[in-house]
């Protein structure tokens, strides 16, 4: 009897990253719990028989393909509900990101379901899941069980991908029928890249800018400093979404995951959505003026200060050990 | 055009935030304001209105919580809101958020709104997948994190940042939407506004007035059992330098940078 029904994303002939993880977990506890982990995924003619059969090295034992609008949320929960419907699922699975959320939002809706949200661990107890949530800036976490039909959101980066499947997945045709209120959305440009593509995945060291630089033009300091370090420069999301800074640069959720030897943060509050795209950086620096800022909750070394003030000078000093 | 705006009291962010440990739910108690996140929806209704491009005739203010969310309510007032719905009752105490947005779907079924606008996500609680919820209940299109909104009449063109990039999504009203906070600037409401936000309509409903099944609300009905809290694994906690002599810090950061070679 199936029991886990993972959502994959998929964009330009690829699945996400993080939806490889969701299956890859949806496995293992399926596994755990002596049940099959299924995947289903929403797309026109580029969801191949191979793109599909190839999540069946993630362990999912079976995928279900609906044809429908790619990166929306709602055509899914349709096909999400129709599939749970049929088969008889106990839980739907996503892995961290944008689109996950919406889906399984939308999904406790329709189905009258529990729902729990950045999930960094599932586990399984008395034959039934619990999932662990962080809440409060971190500071403690809570453990969710669920009445009836459970539903659960991973947090970005949470699930790791394994390739520990057998082999193809069984890829089956599942046939939607979209509510009338989810064909009133309809994706006009996906995808749009703004600004200059930049790569800061390949940087051993990061300087990265939020909204206290305080304006565009605060970024020239640091373009000077990542140059005296030999790094790159990175952005968060609100300045990215402000058209200060190209989004090839943008950390957190709907942006890169970095690991860099050294991550300095300036004027960056540090945001769950931030966090999870940095977060396993070896050495974090943090320069902000707001003491209460979440970020020096998860930095090595942390500043307070004004970055106008300090950032020029720490460029200096650099440049004059670089240079002795 | 008629616009409800959802918005929520959070503690104020310079509380710290505990979980009462006999409960398992949060303490509620201490300062309180309106929801940061939520001023970029009211304001985003206001330029909507103050747009010219579509004829808005109401902007209300809609939330669900204790006696004390009325504050949230008047803040949105003096920001512009005409008038203001409270759904209160104790059997809501201890919904989850798919509880949470059902209970608020029916408040807003009430009000048939063309547009449902809400923030990117709530301070305390994170909950930033209540317009999904909602937008199900109300047989509504819903996007989240909108940045960039264009209204004309029966449609909206929307802008955001999903996982690959911006996408432009096209939606035909009625519609619940989600703002980010880059979308606009909140303006602050005038001293006059703020004094006769008490003065306009307010409207105070229990969950059977809007027809709320209380068995699937509160603590009993939610569908989710939160508990067993527990402290995240220890994290050594970093050095805290505050800036004093500029000179001596920039010093400071280098030795720690040289001692790590990092640079």
């Amino acid at each position: 009897m199936p029991g886990i029904l993972v959502y994959a994303l998929h964009y330009e002939g690829a699945i996400n990253k993080n939806s490889l993880g969701a299956v890859s977990e949806a496995a293992r506890l399926a596994g755990e719990l002596g049940t099959e982990a299924h995947a289903i995924v929403m797309g026109g003619d580029d969801l191949t028989d191979d793109l599909c059969a190839s999540l069946g090295r993630y362990g999912a034992a079976k995928v279900l393909r609906a044809k429908g609008p790619e990166g929306l949320a709602q055509p899914v929960v349709d096909a999400m509900a129709k599939a749970v419907a049929d088969g008889g699922y106990d839980y739907a699975l996503f892995g961290g990101g944008l689109l996950g959320f919406e889906i399984g939002a939308g999904l406790a809706a329709r189905l009258g379901a529990g729902v729990t949200m950045e999930v960094t661990a599932v586990n399984v107890d008395g034959g039934r899941l619990v999932a662990e949530r962080p809440i409060h800036g971190d500071s403690s976490i809570s453990s969710s069980r669920y009445k009836g039909f459970g539903i659960i959101i991973g947090r970005l980066n949470a699930f790791e991908t394994q390739e520990a499947g057998s082999g193809a997945a069984t890829v089956e045709d599942l046939d939607v029928e979209l509510s009338e209120w989810s064909t009133r959305a309809t994706m006009v440009k996906r995808g749009e890249q703004r600004g200059v593509d930049v790569d800061i995945e390949g940087a051993d060291l990061l300087v990265a800018g939020g909204r206290g630089l305080g304006k565009a033009e605060g970024f020239e300091m640091l373009e000077q400093l990542a140059g005296t370090l030999g790094g790159a420069v990175a952005a968060t999301r609100a300045v990215v979404d402000a058209g200060w800074f190209p989004y090839a640069a943008q950390i957190g959720q709907t942006g890169k995951t970095v690991a860099p030897k050294l991550y300095l943060a300036a004027g960056i509050s540090g945001a769950i959505q931030h966090k999870v795209g940095m977060q396993s950086s070896e050495n974090i620096v943090a320069i902000n003026k707001d003491a209460n800022a979440p970020i020096f909750e998860y930095s090595d070394l942390g500043i307070v200060g004004d970055l106008n003030k300090i950032v020029p000078k720490l460029n200096d000093a650099i440049k004059v050990k670089k240079g002795g | 055009m008629k616009i409800c705006v959802l918005v929520k009291e959070v503690p104020d962010a310079a509380v710290e935030k505990r979980i009462d440990p006999s409960t398992g739910r949060m303490d509620r108690s201490g300062e309180r304001n309106l929801n940061p996140y939520d001023t970029h929806a009211i304001e985003a209704a206001m330029q909507i209105k103050e747009g010219g491009a579509v004829e808005v005739d109401e902007i209300v203010a809609v939330t669900m919580g204790p006696a004390s969310a009325v504050r949230a309510l008047h803040k949105a007032v003096s920001l512009g809101a005409d008038r203001s719905v409270h759904l209160s009752d104790d059997a809501l105490a201890g919904s989850d958020v798919a509880a949470t947005g059902y209970a608020l779907a029916q408040t807003l079924e009430r009000e048939s709104p063309d547009l449902v606008l809400l923030g990117q996500q709530s301070d305390d609680g994170e909950c930033y997948t209540i317009g999904a919820v909602l937008a199900d209940h109300l047989r509504m299109p819903s996007l989240t994190q909108v940045i960039k909104m264009d209204v004309v009449e029966g449609k909206l063109t929307c802008e955001r940042q999903a996982e690959y990039g911006y996408d432009t999504v096209e939606i035909r009203t009625p519609a619940v939407i989600s703002v980010g906070d880059a979308i606009n600037e909140p303006r602050y409401p005038s001293l006059k506004a703020i004094m006769g936000a008490k003065k306009k309509p307010l409207e105070a409903l229990g969950a059977g007035d809007v027809g709320v099944d209380i068995s699937k609300v509160g603590a009993e009905g939610s569908q989710v059992d939160c508990g067993t809290f527990k402290a995240p694994p220890a994290k050594q906690a970093g050095t805290i330098i505050e800036d004093e002599d500029t000179i001596e810090t920039v010093g400071k950061i280098v030795a720690w940078l040289d001692e790590r070679k990092l640079i």
